[in-house]
Order: C-alpha cells, then structure tokens, then sequence
C-alpha cells in the first residue's frame, strides 16, 4: 500500500513538473517576447491547459497530506514563505489567463504578472527542491531552521536552474505548437537555455562534491543511479540534432525526457527518505485505514480516469494553435 | 506557540477562505444553470438560450478562474499554518480532500478548457456532455468539502492512536446526518447565488430598457427558481441548527445569546450581548419560542452558556449577530423572489419598477448569506479546530513567527485586494455590455480557440455603439 502511493506521488510529482514546467516556461519566455501579437500566440498555446496542469500541484499536495501527512506537515510549515510566495506567483500569472484579454488600457499588467508570477513561482520550486537536497536543520524531527532556514546559496541557485529547465522546456513547447516567427524565436532560444541548464549542473555538482553533501553518498552506494544521466546525456543529444534539423516535435520530448531521467535520479538518491535523512517514507506514511480507503477508490479508479482527461484534453487541443489575430 | 502568530493565522485563514468561498458559491450555481441553458438550446433550438449560454459563459470563466487560483492556496494552508492539524488529522482530512481532488477539481479542470475553447473543436452532444462534467465537478468538490468540515464540527468514525486521528469508520465519516444537512444546505445557497445574480442581471436590463428577450428568460427563470429553492433553504437550514443543538450546545447558547439555562427558555430575537456581564443589553426576546424552536416543547430545558467552562466557550456576538444577518438576508430573498415571481405570473412585473430596483439591488445578499452562516457555523466552533478534541491554540503551526505571519497576511490582503477590485471591474463591464452582438446568428466565433476573444470585443463594440 504504502508503495502503491509512493509511485503515484512520484507520478504525479513528475507529471505536474512536465505539464506545468512548460506551462510556466512558456509564462518566463514571455518576458522575452517584444509585440504584442507574439505575447499572445504564446498565452494561446497554454490557456486550454493551465487549469488542467496546475491541479496536478494540487494531487500532489494532497496525496501527500493524505498518504503521507507527516511529511506533508513537515514540508509546508518548513517552508512557509517560499510555499506561499509561490502560491501567490500561481495567482498573479493564473489570473492573467482570464484577465490580459479583458484589459484595454491595463494589458500590460497583465503581462507583467504573467511574467513575474511565472517566474517567482518557478524559482521558489527549485529553491525548495535545493533545500531538500542540502538538507535542512531538524532536532528530533521537528524543524529549527528558522523563517529563512531554506534560503541558501545552494537552494537559490537551484531556483535559478529550475526557471532555465521550465523555460527550456517551454521554448520546445512553443515550437512544437507554434508557426512563424514564434517558432523561429523559441528555436533560437533553446541552444543558450540548454547550455544555462547544463552550466547549472555542473556547479550544482562540483558545489555537492565540494561541501560533502551527504546525498552525493548515494551516488558511490548505488552505482545504478548513473544510468539516469546517461539516458538524459543520449536524450541532449537527440535534442541537440532535433533542433539543428529544424525538427519541431522532438525537442519537447527529449527535453520532457530529461526532466524524467533528473527526477528519477532525485527521487531514487532519496529513498527510503521522504525528507532526505530526517524522515522515512514508513514513517510519514498515514495509518493502513487512510492508505486502504483512498486506494480503493481514489488510487484505483479515479487516477486512470484523471489521466484520461488530461489525454481528452491534449487530444482535443492537438495540433499547431492558431496564431493570434489582432483584433482591435 | 506565539499568541500574536495564532492570532495572525486565524485572520489569514479567514480572510483567504472568505475570498475563496466567493467564487464557488456562484460557480456552482452558475456551472449548473449553464448546463441547463445548453441542454435547452440543443433540444429547442431557440437562440435566445444560445445568446444567454455564450454570454454568462463569459463571466463564468473570470469567476471560475478566480475561484481555482484562490482554491490552491486553500489546499496548502493546512501544511503551512496548521502543521499540528495536519499531523493529527491527515489521515482523515487528507484522504478526504484527495478525493475531492481527485473525483472533482480533476474533473472541473479538465473539461474546463473544453467549455471555454473547445465549442468549435467537438461534436455538441460532447459539448454538452463537458458542460455538465463541469457542473458535476462543483457540485462534487462542495460534498467533498462539506463532508470535511463537517467531520472537524462533529468528529466521529476516528480512535486517538500515536497522536493522530485513526480513521475506523469511514461509512460513519462521510455518511452521517451532519453532512446530508450541511450539504444540502451549502448547495441550495450556491444555487440561490446563481438564482438571483441572473435575475438582478435581468431586472438591471429591464430597468436600462435593453436586451428584452434576454432579460425577460432571465428575471423568470432566477425568479421562480429562487421562489422553489427559498422555502426548502429555510426549512434545512432548521435542520441545520438542530444538528447544532444535539451536537454543539455551546455554540447553540452563542447563537442564541443564552447566557444561563432556561426553563422553558425564550428566543431572544434582537438584543447586544454583553460577556462581561454575561446578559444581554436591550433585549427583545419571545417567552417559549426558544424552547419550541430547540426542542419543539413547551417546556424544555435549555442550556446557557454559564454552564460551560470559560475556557470552552466561543465568542457569542458573532456567531449572534451573524445568524441573524443569515437569516434576514434569507427572509428578504423569499420576499422578492414570491412578490417577483406572482407579479410575474400577472405580467405586472416588468412594469414594477420598485420591485426591479430591490431585485438588481439584491444581488449581494447570498453571498452575505453565506458568508455569514460560515462566521455562525466556525467562530461557533471556537476554542475548538477538530471539536471538542482539538483546540485551535493546539493545532497551529508552533514554531510559526508573527513576523512570517504577518508578512504573509499583508502579502495576502495586497494581492488579493489588487486581483478581486480588477476582477469585478471586468465582470461589471461584461455584465453592463450585455449579450451584444450574438443574438443567435455570430455563432462562427472569429478565433474559436481564444477564451475571451468574445469577451474582448464585447467592451469595445458597445463603446463605439454609445
Ligand atoms: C462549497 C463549496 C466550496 C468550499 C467551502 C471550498 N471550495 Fe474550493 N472550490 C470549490 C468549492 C468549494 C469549487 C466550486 O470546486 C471551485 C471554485 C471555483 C473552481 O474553479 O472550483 C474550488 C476550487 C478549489 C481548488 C482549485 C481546484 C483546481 O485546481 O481546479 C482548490 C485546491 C480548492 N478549491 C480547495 C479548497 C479547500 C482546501 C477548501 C477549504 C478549506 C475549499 N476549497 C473550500
Ligand atoms: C431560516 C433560515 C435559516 C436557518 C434557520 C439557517 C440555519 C443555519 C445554521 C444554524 C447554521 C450553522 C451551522 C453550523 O454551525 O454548522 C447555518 C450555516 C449556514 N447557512 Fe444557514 N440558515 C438559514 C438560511 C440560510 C440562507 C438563506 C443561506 C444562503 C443563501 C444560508 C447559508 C448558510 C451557509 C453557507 C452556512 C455555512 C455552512 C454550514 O455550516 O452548513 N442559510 N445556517
Ligand atoms: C468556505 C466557507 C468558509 C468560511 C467563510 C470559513 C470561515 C472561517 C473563519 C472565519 C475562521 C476563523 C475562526 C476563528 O479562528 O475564530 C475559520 C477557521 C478555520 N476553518 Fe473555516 N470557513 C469555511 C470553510 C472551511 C472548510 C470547508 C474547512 C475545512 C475543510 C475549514 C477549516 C478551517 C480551519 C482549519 C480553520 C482554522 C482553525 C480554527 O480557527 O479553528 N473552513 N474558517
């Protein structure tokens, strides 16, 4: 029972990291768009989607507080600022969907908030991942951290990394669902924000190799864990021929794969830890009664049915987006 | 824990659910009066009800928007602000909102985008079909939830085991008498939301002369809608407050401002309670009616709240005064809903123009309603989070500093004030352009794939119209 929701927090952790991910780059990338007429093509590529991708936050969150409340409780009040900054960049940029449209005059709020929602909303994500990775300060599993306990050098640069990841991600969305001169632009944008991610690995790993951080361990005890980079060094390098021949679905995918293959590497240099050395996934897990009840209903049944809505939804919007028109 | 952290916390929740409440409780409504005007439109075929789908869908989509972004947060305050809470009550709680994620947010989100921009993308009947997919995901997600509140106001189907509640009984948990009150009655007042914004809708357009077909289906259909749900609220929400009685005598004595017990006891129906004196300040109360309304007896005994300990007490004037605004507002609404709905019978009633000003001018009082029996139903509740086993001091995040409390709050009230003035701006200009434009033939919407294309263009048609 207690694995059956493990793999389904993983699932949906790393389902709400590839559809919001792009979501949320495609929102940063916007920064970067000068007319008007582009700022809008791109909104149009997600709108159909965000709501749908941003409840998989919100699977997570729960599966966690009902699978798993003690780390659920640990988690959230831990990070108590950088939970609610982000809660409140998903507000900025989630009311910008339904709002930029309706603007005359005040448009450019509207994409300012996108943009900034999107961003804050992305670092603050990394940033929480790097503390986790770092480790935070813990007595007899209560937090002492402090208010600011999860703000490191560590964890902000990993804030930074994770806006180049999404905003990777987001560039080969656009491509994949944009014509013209969108799509030139996202292509354009992908070598340097590939490069970004890849510098990032790079200091993040010497850094960990650096301070002795206790996870890098797992790495000599598990020798399998390399086998995720490999698939993600084989999945670069598709990209990189994807992208000079001017491919417009690969790259979405070989960036999607990526993201899966750094993932699966964090999640399995974390187990059995729910939070890395301070709580078990046994011992956050919620009593048989809780686990039994949702699996019955929730895990068995009502997932797949999730999942084939999120497929309805992709299927019915599939395609290349129409470009925006200018309607004034 | 630090009292000025707790405090903060409490006044954060509250001001973030009351925020959120506001969207759902015209969503539901809404989503539920969208399916139904679809359905008519594809059985009939009359444009008028196309004309009226594709303009509230408009409106919907601002408000449901508003609803999911403000819904997130909800999700997460548990962990951050209410970590013992959390803790303790996870194994129920959590499974709880899990289901109501999983069977109705999943559910409202996925169809969602087809509703908004996928008309020109799908067969009809699949179109209706999303609709109500929507409507059913709201309607869900407010069981969901009632069922967990309603487990916090009368826990049951638990055992106390390592410091968390173990669930044993979940038939119990979700299926008691509580929660088939309390649903129903949440649900009718989304319904009575819907109900009376489109007919203060249509009454506005009468009064303003525009838009007469639409205004007309409008003004009937909120009306005698309205004019049903009405009399079945009111008889439920007694239900209600008998559940209150049997299960939560304190806040019964709270709503009651019955400080001492009573026999037979009377019904206090205005007064200014006072706690430091524990009496009531120019009271006009009715001998018996209290004993009647608690217990349908003459002579019943009732409790007050000088038999509680003072550390058990809740505050009384809100859950007081809040009642009574609840219950006011009700009666007003049954007023103009059977004045409405008579006149409207006789055909008089779009000659009353008084009663279309108290009709577009009661547009505001569900929500008041409902916020307000939330006030009576959780400051009611107090001391208590999880009632009479956990008490709010306890369930708080301990190490939470007032400075992080604050600092959130004021984070809170900024960007919520900004987001909720924009929002209302815009559904104010969509309302006031009315269903312009579409009257039946526009249906070849110009880019089928953009939400608010049609909304867009609304503004500034009717601006160049003026
Ligand atoms: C009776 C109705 C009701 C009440 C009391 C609440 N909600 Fe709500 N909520 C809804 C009715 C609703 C809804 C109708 O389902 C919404 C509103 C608009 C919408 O998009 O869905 C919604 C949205 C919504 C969402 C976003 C769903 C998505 O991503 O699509 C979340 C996470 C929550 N809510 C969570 C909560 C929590 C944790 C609450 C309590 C503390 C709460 N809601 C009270
Ligand atoms: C005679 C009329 C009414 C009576 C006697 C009544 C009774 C009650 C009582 C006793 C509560 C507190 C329940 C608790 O503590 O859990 C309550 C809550 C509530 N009432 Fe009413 N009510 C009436 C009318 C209305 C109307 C007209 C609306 C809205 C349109 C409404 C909406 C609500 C809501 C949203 C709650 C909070 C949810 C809940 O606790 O169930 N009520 N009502
Ligand atoms: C949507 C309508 C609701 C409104 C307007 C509302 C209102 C309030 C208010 C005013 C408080 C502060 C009480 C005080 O501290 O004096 C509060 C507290 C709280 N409510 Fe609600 N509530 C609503 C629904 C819910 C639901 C559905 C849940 C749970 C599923 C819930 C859980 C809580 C919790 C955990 C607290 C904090 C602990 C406490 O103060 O007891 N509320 N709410």
């Amino acid at each position: 029972m207690v694995t059956f929701w493990v793999a389904l927090l993983a699932t949906s952790i790393l389902i709400y990291l590839l559809l919001d991910g792009f979501d949320l780059g495609v929102g940063m990338l916007c920064g970067l768009a000068h007319s008007e007429a582009k700022r809008e093509t791109m909104l149009h590529t997600v709108a159909p989607v965000w709501d749908g991708n941003e409840t998989w936050l919100v699977v997570t969150g729960v599966i966690m507080w009902g699978a798993f409340p003690l780390a659920y409780a640990t988690v959230m009040s831990a990070f108590y600022i950088p939970v609610i900054v982000m809660l409140l960049g998903l507000i900025l940029r989630g009311v910008a969907f339904e709002f930029r449209s309706k603007a005359l005059r005040s448009r450019w709020i509207w994409d300012v908030s996108f943009v900034a929602g999107s961003l804050v909303a992305s670092f603050m994500q990394g940033a929480m991942v790097g503390a986790l990775v770092e480790g935070l300060q813990f007595s007899n599993g209560d937090y002492v951290g402090g208010t600011f306990g999860w703000l490191t050098a560590f964890s902000a640069l990993c804030g930074i990394g994770l806006c180049f990841g999404y905003s990777l991600l987001g560039a080969c969305w656009l491509v994949r669902k944009c014509e013209g001169l969108v799509r030139d632009a996202a292509r354009r944008q992908i070598p340097p924000l590939a490069i970004g991610v890849l510098m990032f690995l790079i200091v993040v790993f010497a850094y960990a190799l650096a301070e002795h951080l206790p996870i890098l361990q797992r790495w000599t005890d598990r020798p399998y864990l390399f086998l995720f980079p490999l698939i993600g060094a084989g999945a670069a390098a598709v990209l990189a021929t994807s992208v000079l021949r001017h491919d417009d679905y690969w790259p979405f995918h070989m960036v999607a794969l990526i993201f899966a293959a750094a993932f699966g590497t964090l999640a399995l240099s974390f187990w059995p830890y729910m939070i890395p050395f301070v709580l078990t996934i046994d011992e956050a897990a919620a009593p048989h009664a809780s686990l039994a009840f949702m699996f019955w209903g929730a895990g068995l049944f009502v997932f797949p049915l999730m999942l084939l809505y999120v497929a309805v939804g992709y299927r019915v919007f599939r395609g290349k987006s129409a470009p925006a028109v200018d309607h004034y | 824990m630090d009292p000025t952290a707790l405090l903060l916390s409490r006044l954060q929740f509250a001001f973030t659910i009351s925020f959120h409440i506001i969207f759902p409780a015209f969503t539901i409504g809404l989503a539920a009066w969208l399916t139904v005007l679809e359905a008519m439109h594809q059985y009939s075929g009359r444009p008028v009800y196309r004309t009226l789908f594709e303009f509230w869908l408009k409106i919907f989509g601002v408000a449901f928007g508003m609803g999911v972004v403000s819904g997130v947060v909800m999700a997460f305050q548990f962990g951050t602000n209410w970590s013992v809470l959390s803790k303790m009550s996870g194994p129920i709680q959590g499974p709880l909102l899990a289901y109501e994620t999983f069977t109705a947010f999943m559910l409202e989100a996925g169809f969602f985008g087809i509703l908004i921009f996928g008309r020109p993308r799908v067969p009809p009947w699949f179109y209706l079909f999303s609709t109500a997919m929507v409507a059913l995901g709201t309607t869900l997600s407010a069981f969901w939830i009632m069922v967990n509140n309603s487990w916090m106001q009368v826990p049951t189907g638990y055992v106390l085991q390592n410091g968390q509640f173990v669930p044993d009984d979940w038939a119990q948990i979700i299926f008691n008498r509580v929660v088939w009150v309390r649903f129903p009655h949440m649900l009718l007042a989304s319904y009575l939301t819907g109900a009376f914004c489109v007919a203060a809708t249509g009454a506005w357009y009468v009064l303003r002369r525009t838009y007469r077909p639409e205004a007309h289906v409008m003004l009937r259909m909120g009306l005698a809608l309205a004019a049903v749900l009405l009399p079945v609220q009111l008889f439920i929400g007694h239900l209600v407050g008998d559940y209150v009685h049997d299960y939560q005598p304190a806040k019964f004595a709270a709503i009651e401002a019955r400080w001492h017990d009573e026999q037979p006891a009377s019904e206090v129906l205005i007064a200014i309670p006072d706690s430091s004196t524990e009496s009531n300040r120019y009271a006009i109360s009715i001998p018996v009616l209290g004993s009647i309304i608690a217990s349908m007896s003459l002579n019943s005994k009732e409790v007050g709240l000088s038999s509680f300990a003072p550390q058990d007490r809740p505050p009384v004037a809100i859950p007081f005064f809040a009642f009574r605004i609840m219950v006011g507002c009700g009666f007003v609404m049954l007023g103009l809903a059977w004045l409405g709905t008579w006149l409207g019978l006789k055909h008089r009633l779009e000659r009353s123009r008084l009663l279309l000003w108290g009709i577009f001018l009661s547009f505001p009082l569900p929500w008041i309603a409902i916020l307000t029996g939330w006030y009576t139903a959780e400051v009611g509740r107090q001391p208590w989070t999880v009632y009479g086993v956990l008490r709010t001091a306890d369930a708080a995040t301990p190490f939470l500093t007032a400075s992080a409390a604050t600092a959130s709050l004021i984070l809170f009230v900024a960007v919520y004030a900004f987001i909720f003035s924009f929002g209302t701006y815009y559904i104010y200009r969509l309302l006031r352009a009315g269903p312009a434009g579409l009257g039946g033939k526009s249906l070849e919407v110009p880019v089928p794939n953009r939400p608010m294309s049609l909304a867009d263009k609304m503004p500034t048609i009717v601006e160049a119209g003026e």
